[in-house]
């Protein structure tokens, strides 16, 4: 995962449980949509239990990181084409 | 003993967590051993922690076989460029049950969730997917969680 480490991410959750990135997601971006484990997002696929939730705001996307030893890591990127990549697969 | 060379062996892949608890890489190796025995291929998926542990621990590669970056392992499996028989994911934390909800999503292989560590009730507990769950009060002592791969024989079904 490579790819998500080398760009400009912000922490929104750090060591969370799955479960608290995903019902965060959904108390906090009105904008969101559910996607299936092994979903490609900034070309690398999302660990986690399904459903998966993904936010929106603006050109920001949110989405859960897992890492073994770290739990889950909810993050923000700012990419309008890759949100807007998201945004048509609706 | 079956053949280990032949085509339609089964093969198995081994779903490492972080390696903070010690039974990891002792029953990691030991499932491995087992599932050679009868005549399935094991291949092993980890963080560079958790493989480094066992390519150490093995160095002539009597148990370990292939062994690949966990995250490279996902992405072939998400993506049908390769899959498997059986696969064992080893829990001791949330991140470890993500990773086996993971593999129950994209993976048609039968699925075993090895779970250890201090909290290995609450662990399992939390999983509501279907797999058949191995778990033991493991941290230091392989034992218990020993006693129970024993009996449950995946590498019999």
């Amino acid at each position: 995962m490579g790819c998500i480490e080398s760009l400009p991410y912000e922490v929104i959750l750090r060591g969370s449980s799955f479960k608290e990135s995903r019902d965060y997601v959904y108390e906090h971006y009105k904008e969101h949509r559910d996607v299936p484990p092994g979903f490609k997002v900034f070309d690398t696929h999302i660990i986690g239990v399904p459903p998966i939730a993904i936010g929106f705001d603006g050109d920001f996307v949110i989405f859960p990181f897992t890492k073994p030893c770290h739990g889950t890591f909810l993050l923000r990127i700012e990419d309008p084409k890759e949100a807007a990549r998201l945004r048509a697969l609706k | 003993m079956i053949d280990p060379t032949a085509a339609s062996q089964k093969t198995a892949i081994l779903v490492l967590g972080c390696p903070q608890v010690p039974v990891q890489t002792s029953i990691a190796l030991y499932l491995a051993h087992r599932l050679r025995q009868a005549g399935i291929t094991p291949v092993m998926a980890g963080n560079r922690s958790a493989v480094t542990l066992l390519v150490v621990a093995d160095p002539e590669r009597r148990y370990l076989g292939e062994a690949i970056d966990l995250d490279r392992a996902i992405g072939q499996i998400s993506e049908k460029k390769r899959d498997f028989d059986l696969c064992f994911v080893f829990i001791h934390n949330d991140a470890g049950v993500s990773y086996a909800a993971t593999m129950s999503a994209i993976s048609n292989a039968k699925l075993y969730a090895v779970i250890y560590g201090e909290h290995y009730d609450t662990v399992a507990a939390s999983i509501d997917f279907p797999c058949t769950n191995i778990a033991a009060k493991a941290v230091h002592n392989p034992m218990p969680l020993k006693k129970l791969l024993d009996e449950e024989a995946p590498w019999a079904a």
